[in-house]
């Protein structure tokens, strides 16, 4: 029996029926059949997942350093949201709204009479205390409920003090993970930041990088490869990100995707609003960083940009390639696990496979299918109640400030040769034999740590701990163990020396006393023997 | 760090800017964790399980267990009940804990959800208990939480015989499992038969053994819990975290408690000691008298870095009040002592001890924040820090020496291992306080006034 199977069969009829579709082995036939994925955690189920406010206030709103967000909710929200999403932030005058965290902390009376007077009066408490440009509020499970209307509130806020506000309808029962808050917060920066300032680019080869989140300071690390080789990168979402760079997006030539589940929603709604191209692109690994480079480079078809990317790429890797010999050799032939919210378990894999190591199980928190098996399926995905509850956004042509860099020749030329517009998902950079698993949880991740037994298990804080317990090194990919960047030529030697210190702690010898070798040792057996 | 807040103070209604408290669930799924072989359940949409195991994970740098009833728009339109009998039944087929712990949360709460009514009509397998409590986010804190959820469990298991089982409960408020150790240490000196209620030791500073189990060895069992109806009395531990649910027992099963500080200081763990030889008629332990006298040894030795020394103190109720006791003792002064929880009587209680050792000027808040702590802070500075990981923000903003006590504590290691109870906790504690003032000094001085010798 596969090992797909041993873990399956642990369940009842119902839970089986639904845990099935979500898990894959793969082999020739199976890499080709669809994997379930974005839809309802069963209840009971002890799952990673958080929910759609988390998403949007804590992984897209919450970056930006010169927005007040101030969350409309009773406190506990605002509160696990303060500080807790590593995405690093510099701010020249000390601004820097990241290090505060706003909530209108509802009680009780404004449960039952309603939140809105309160919000307002906070509203004029931060302007008064702040003087934010902008402000955006998200809401929480109970102001859904009770019917806020945090839009009116908003838009009363810019007619009354002339700042930028706008609303978010994040409340965490919407949808069925994160995924649903990163989508309502793509879209309100599309409607209401994107576009706004038309300050033309320093040069051509202008781009923004969608998607990265500057953990560790990970952006940091892809904007100075990308300056050195003479981009221009107008702004990154969101990480380090600010609300004025992004008003100034949508002059860019090129969209770098680096998560897709997180914002290809801004990356398709720019290419139809704007004309700006997205490519996908992976700056985690060495030889994906090499790609990505490459493919940008192809894209602008400039000759001596691809002349200088190759330098600099030459030089970047002459400078890590003593050290990068050395954990190649100390990782060589381990295997890994990981299990993380989006595209992470993706670029991760073949950052992994630089040293050598291989993975066995690979699983995304809150995907959708077209993270899984590549953007072709996404006309197949059956839309059900939870996605149709999130709010679609269907943008226009804007005629005058559209601006395409390709020719319609040039584009479909270069179609085949770099992603463009594209994602092929991560199952199909995956060996045949090993495991891919949609929303993994806790009861699974014991049972396929017991039959897989990787030598690494990359995950998040819930199930770190339970994996160490077991015995198996657990690296944080949400936050890195507070380490990083791993982004790059340079991170890639970050983390291989994470991972290498992580695995050759002296400490691991020491979990087993020696009194219990020894014990075993004179024990008898049940058949008598010594 | 922080260079936004301005050091007038202005008047706010609404807005609550960087909180010292957080929301009920997250204490009563710690509480729940604090029974053996239980799971911990939120009813509501699973980012809340999800942020509380996280908050539980990154303090303790434990595995936190926790299911959740996952709503989507669907069950809160409905009510949850469809997915509270799912989850339930799916917690104990694959899980297999004995007794599963519901909390609710502001989602369930503000639906109006019956948790009682739902309970009622579950198929529960035999030998297995499902009890509840309602921790709705919207009225008081994490420490409301802690304490509901004991009632929660009181209210549905403990029961009353007739007939005394010679024990003590002793209710430690919500902290560490390195304080509740040290309790257990005191009262096996003090050879009292106890039954403590709740006790993640054990559960939440599980060793490392190469196996991972979802039920470590520690806990509350559910025959200890059943029994506390039969106690002899309850001590119950924190005077704003632990009278709910002795009051609850009482009126259950007639078990009469006395209500404590939290023993955090000198005064407190003798008053505690005290209590305990009252009960069993023995003479307190040399061991016990001997930790005391070191304790008061050190900090006259040492009395000179603390003597009118400011302090700011900020965090939990029970655990700002003994700390506020504590640096009392030590000669220093509380200059700022704040909770995010609501409730006038912490303030009453800390002006009674500004009184009792005739200090003045001392300001002691209730439902405050961080924020406010930080402009008290900018208008008259103090010498020391003494709260959760949040201070750092103000310590670093300010340059204030930073000693880290209460819950969370997100950046350090261990901490939750040692205690800051009975008299070894207090000792730590001082030692604590005089080295962040001593580092501070030495990082300060200049060459020819740097000390080897202090």
């Amino acid at each position: 029996m596969n090992v797909r199977n041993i873990v399956l069969d642990k369940y009842s009829a119902k839970v089986y029926k639904n845990r099935k579709e979500h898990i894959m082995e793969l082999t020739e036939e199976t890499k080709n059949q669809p994997i379930a994925a974005n839809s309802r955690t069963i209840p009971g189920i002890i799952t990673n997942r958080g929910c759609c406010y988390a998403g949007c206030k804590g992984v897209v709103l919450g970056p930006l350093k010169d927005v007040l967000v101030l969350t409309h909710g009773p406190i506990g929200c605002g509160f696990y949201s303060w500080g807790t999403r590593r995405n690093k932030a510099k701010t020249e005058d000390g601004r820097n709204f990241i290090e505060y965290c706003f909530s209108t902390d509802l009680q009780e009376p404004d449960i039952v009479f309603g939140g809105e007077k309160k919000l307002r009066q906070a509203i004029k408490e931060a302007i008064d205390i702040f003087k934010p440009k902008c402000i955006m509020i998200c809401s929480t499970c109970p102001v859904g409920l009770i019917g806020d209307d945090i839009h009116a509130v908003a838009a009363e806020t810019e007619k009354l003090y002339g700042i930028t506000c706008m609303a978010f309808s994040c409340e965490g029962y919407k949808g069925v993970s994160q995924s649903g808050g990163h989508h309502i917060a793509n879209n309100t920066l599309m409607k209401k930041i994107i576009g706004v300032n038309d300050t033309p680019p320093k040069n051509k080869y202008s781009v923004n990088i969608l998607g990265e989140y500057n953990i560790g300071g990970d952006g940091w690390e892809v904007e100075r490869i990308l300056k050195r080789i003479g981009y221009n990168v107008i702004s990154v979402f969101t990480g380090d990100g600010s609300f004025e760079a992004i008003q100034n997006s949508h002059m860019a030539n090129l969209n770098l995707v680096q998560c897709h589940r997180s914002i290809n929603y801004i990356a398709e709604m720019m290419k139809t609003k704007y004309g700006v191209d997205w490519i996908k692109v992976n700056f985690v690994g060495i030889k994906s960083t090499i790609q990505s480079l490459r493919d940008m480079a192809t894209y602008f078809g400039d000759k001596e940009l691809a002349e200088r990317t190759e330098e600099v790429i030459d030089d970047e890797l002459a400078n890590i390639a003593e050290e990068k010999e050395y954990y190649y050799s100390k990782l060589k032939g381990k295997t890994a696990a990981l299990f993380v919210g989006g595209s992470r378990s993706h670029h991760y894999q073949l950052l992994l496979s630089d040293f050598g190591v291989s993975t066995v199980l690979a699983g995304y928190e809150f995907a959708h299918r077209d993270d899984y098996e590549g953007r072709e399926v996404i006309p197949t995905i059956k839309e059900d109640a939870d996605s149709k509850n999130i709010e679609h956004l269907n943008v226009e042509k804007d005629e005058k400030k559209y601006h395409a860099y390709l020719t319609d020749e040039q584009y479909q030329q270069l179609k085949s040769k770099i992603p463009l517009e594209d994602y092929t998902g991560m199952i199909r950079h995956m060996e045949n034999g090993s495991i891919v698993v949609d929303d993994l949880n806790q009861f699974e991740t014991d049972e396929f740590l017991k039959l897989l037994k990787p030598d690494i298990f990359f995950s998040g804080i819930k199930d770190k701990y339970s994996l160490q317990k077991s015995g198996v090194l657990s690296r944080q990919l949400h936050s890195y163990d507070y380490s990083g960047p791993y982004s790059g030529f340079r991170g890639s030697i970050n983390f291989a020396r994470d991972i290498t210190m992580g695995l050759y702690t002296p400490a691991w010898r020491f979990v087993t006393p020696p009194w219990k070798n020894r014990s075993t040792l004179k024990a008898s057996l049940a058949g008598g023997e010594e | 760090m922080l260079t936004m807040t301005p050091k007038e103070i202005s008047e706010r209604s609404s807005l609550r800017i960087n909180p010292c408290k957080t929301c009920q669930p997250v204490g009563a799924m710690y509480a729940a964790l604090g029974v053996h072989n239980c799971m911990p359940h939120s009813h509501g949409s699973q980012g809340c399980a999800s942020y509380h195991r996280t908050f539980l994970s990154r303090h303790f740098k434990e595995p936190a267990m926790a299911s959740t009833s996952s709503f989507t728009e669907g069950a809160s339109v409905f009510g949850g009940g469809s997915n509270l009998r799912t989850g339930v039944k799916n917690v104990f087929d694959i899980y297999n804990p004995d007794i599963i712990a519901i909390h609710t949360t502001c989602l369930s709460e503000t639906i109006g959800d019956d948790l009682t009514a739902f309970i009622q009509d579950m198929d529960i397998p035999e030998g297995k208990y499902v009890v509840h409590t309602n921790t709705p986010s919207y009225v008081g804190s994490h420490i409301n939480g802690f304490y509901n959820m004991m009632s929660g469990f009181i209210n549905y298991m403990a029961e009353s015989t007739g007939k005394s089982n010679g024990k003590t409960a002793i209710f430690p408020g919500f902290v560490n499992p390195g304080d509740i150790r040290e309790l257990k240490r005191i009262l096996k000196l003090m050879k009292v038969p106890f039954t403590m209620f709740p006790d993640q030791s054990g559960i939440m500073d599980a060793p490392m053994t190469g196996n991972y189990s979802m039920y470590p060895k520690g806990g509350t069992t559910i025959p200890e819990i059943v029994g506390l109806g039969d106690c002899e009395k309850v001590l119950a531990l924190g005077e704003l975290t632990s009278e709910e649910p002795a009051n609850i027992l009482e009126r259950k099963c007639k078990v009469p408690y006395s209500l404590m500080q939290l023993p955090i200081g000198i005064e407190a763990t003798d008053k505690f000691v005290m209590e305990l030889s009252q009960i069993t008629n023995e003479e307190i332990p040399y061991e016990l008298e001997e930790e005391r006298g070191q304790l008061v040894d050190i900090i006259l030795d040492a009395h000179f870095y603390f003597h009118d020394k400011k302090v700011a103190i900020f965090g939990d109720p029970d655990t700002v009040l003994g700390l506020t006791r504590l640096v009392l003792e030590m000669g220093m002064i509380p200059k700022y002592v704040l909770t995010g929880t609501p409730g006038e009587a912490f303030v009453k209680l800390a002006n009674n001890l500004f009184e009792q050792y005739g200090v003045s000027d001392c300001i002691a808040k209730a439902s405050g924040d961080l924020f406010e702590l930080h402009q008290w802070i900018k208008n008259e500075k103090v010498d020391l820090l003494l709260g959760t990981s949040y201070g750092k923000q103000i310590a670093k903003a300010e340059d204030i020496p930073f000693v880290r006590a209460g819950f969370p504590i997100l950046d350090r290691y261990a901490h939750s291992y040692s205690p800051i109870l009975g008299y070894k906790g207090a000792l730590r504690m001082v030692e604590l306080i005089a080295g962040a003032l001593m580092d501070k000094q030495d990082r300060d001085a200049s060459d020819e006034e740097f000390e080897i010798v202090m």
